[in-house]
């Protein structure tokens, strides 16, 4: 346990060691903040309701370009600089290695989430907001980015460079977010048997989260999530371990 | 102590490491020598655990390193190829880690911290980010983050690889202090390196080891060990006189620089023969010298003869 939290601190430390991390933070928050006043079929103050579904509706879009951004350095930069092979000698599993360096990113996103405490504030201003709706959105918000960034993990460990990371991060974030979707699901339909295709729309990002944004935690879509993280963070430890002659 | 048993490393159809076979014991320094591509390096990422074996094993004090690789992992102190570390951190934070990682704690972090500082001389850059560094300095973090937790092993992969002849020499001293109570395998294709720091060399190619010895024993393998050069205006009388000599086997003359150069038959000493023949016939000499033995050639007889 030690082990992650050594690795989980010293990589957190190196995120706010660069501008990356103010950048990201910067970007975030002004997207986060802007989408839903201007964007959309009803903006945050057209719906006379006093409450942030505008604000939580944009956070799938937003996170499909933002959170790859953040994971595509995981292991694709260990990888180019040759410290991984520095990490992995050091007395640690890969596993303790692997989830020390998703957790890291994983709360750095939550600082970024955090940090748009205002709109909540704006929100109770202006209004009496069910906030444990609010709440539940938060989770939901945290626990999807968790899931797209453990996608990103996978995929920074498969390349040593950072944009091929980046980008096949957002294909593949894509087509999970999308994956209840006549888009995604027309490529299925026409072979796949109908549980095959249930079980893919099933796996859409999207469906999921809108069910805990509007305020009901169910189970099963914690779960998802859940399991969804600890799916590709394995997938993670696999790819690691047969790319590292690389 | 290292101990390797055939062991073997394959990437499909190409064998990178191919069935190697050695121990080294503590006190002792081994030098891993090859051409490029050799396995040395994936030879030392297999000790170091970094890489699986794709057969035979390893056991670093003991601890085998597919087993029971986190026991293998603390005994050991492993500076990949290019002292690799984190950029962004400065040196007081990566050590910091590193200290952390290997769970050294209160008084024994803070003193083992102060020893490799003062010993790599760190003292001055320990709040600069390491990406600032000069080449020097990136390897002494290196090579610091390695003998952090005095570790009875310590496997390096080109220490002095891309440094300056003065920084070379720092990385050999420190090697040559830590020599006589760890077990040390430190590969390189300097051959100079060999005679400086190694107790014994290893040569491999394609995967394989070729020679196995002690740097002397290695340098009497040449073809130029006991031989004599020297050096004199008259040439073609000095090649004529040498020639002539029971003992002497071949005389050649370096193209360049026309130095002369007498080969003993094998077992042969001909050093006196030389200089009394030389006397004998009233060659004037300017310089005359009974080779050691070169290990370049002999390095390149044994690596270039098996790929042939």
């Amino acid at each position: 346990m030690s082990a992650i939290a050594t690795v989980f601190k010293r990589e957190l430390a190196s995120y706010f060691a660069t501008p990356v991390a103010y950048v990201f933070i910067v970007i975030f928050l002004v997207l986060a903040a802007a989408f839903p006043f201007y964007l959309g079929g009803q903006t945050f103050f057209e719906r006379n309701q006093a409450d942030l579904l505008p604000f939580f509706n944009f956070h799938p879009w937003l996170y499909l370009f933002l959170v790859p951004a953040v994971g595509m350095r995981l292991w694709a930069e260990e990888r180019k600089s040759g410290t991984i092979e520095l990490l992995l000698t050091l007395p640690l599993t890969m596993w303790q290695a692997v989830v020390g360096k998703f957790l890291a990113a994983w709360v750095f996103i939550g600082i970024a989430l955090v940090l748009t405490f205002p709109i909540w504030i704006t929100v109770n201003y202006l209004g009496s907001p069910d906030n444990g709706v609010i709440f539940a959105s938060y989770i939901g918000s945290f626990l999807m980015a968790g899931a797209f960034l453990a996608i990103g993990s996978c995929i920074s460990a498969c390349t040593r460079n950072q944009v091929v990371a980046f980008i096949i991060t957002v294909v593949v974030c894509f087509l999970f977010l999308l994956a209840g979707f006549p888009l995604v699901l027309a490529a299925f339909n026409s072979w796949a048997p109908q549980g095959l295709v249930d079980a893919i729309s099933g796996l859409s990002f999207l469906t999921h989260f809108a069910s805990i944004s509007k305020g009901v935690i169910d189970l099963r879509d914690l779960i998802y999530f859940l399991l969804t993280i600890v799916f590709w963070l394995y997938a993670s430890a696999v790819v690691i371990d047969l790319k590292k002659a690389d | 102590m290292i101990e390797t048993q055939n062991l073997t490393k394959r990437y499909g159809d190409l064998t990178a490491v191919d069935g190697i076979t050695f121990k080294v014991e503590p006190g002792r320094v081994l030098g891993f020598l090859g051409p490029n591509g050799a396995g040395k390096s994936t030879t030392m990422k297999m000790i170091a655990g970094f890489l699986n074996p794709t057969s035979g094993r390893a056991l670093v004090c003991g601890h085998d390193v597919v087993d029971d690789p986190i026991a293998a992992k603390r005994v050991i102190g492993y500076v990949p190829e290019g002292a690799p570390s984190y950029g962004e951190m400065n040196v007081r934070q990566f050590l910091d880690f590193i200290a952390d990682v290997r769970e050294l704690k209160g008084e024994r972090k803070r003193s083992r911290l102060d020893d490799v500082i003062e010993r790599l001389r760190l003292n001055g850059v320990l709040e600069q980010p390491i990406e600032t560094l000069s080449k020097g300095f990136k390897r002494r973090v290196g090579l610091a983050q390695a003998i952090l937790h005095d570790p009875p092993v310590l496997i390096m992969d080109e220490p002095t690889d891309g440094l300056d002849p003065n920084q070379k020499h720092e990385v050999r001293t420190l090697i040559n202090s830590m020599a006589p109570d760890k077990t040390i395998i430190v590969s390189t294709h300097l051959l100079e390196e060999v005679h400086a720091v190694c107790s014994r060399a290893i040569i491999i190619a394609h995967g394989k080891i070729l020679a196995d010895a002690t740097p002397a024993e290695l340098e009497a393998r040449s073809r130029y060990y006991q031989a004599v050069s020297l050096t004199t205006g008259n040439i073609a009388a000095a090649k004529d006189a040498l020639s002539q000599l029971p003992d002497v086997r071949a005389v050649e003359i370096d193209p360049q620089d026309h130095r002369i150069t007498a080969f003993p038959k094998p077992g042969k000493q001909i050093f006196s023969a030389v200089s009394e023949m030389l006397r004998a016939k009233n060659i004037a000499v300017s310089e005359l010298q009974l080779e050691s033995g070169r290990l370049d050639e002999v390095f390149r007889t044994v690596t270039t003869q098996e790929a042939a």
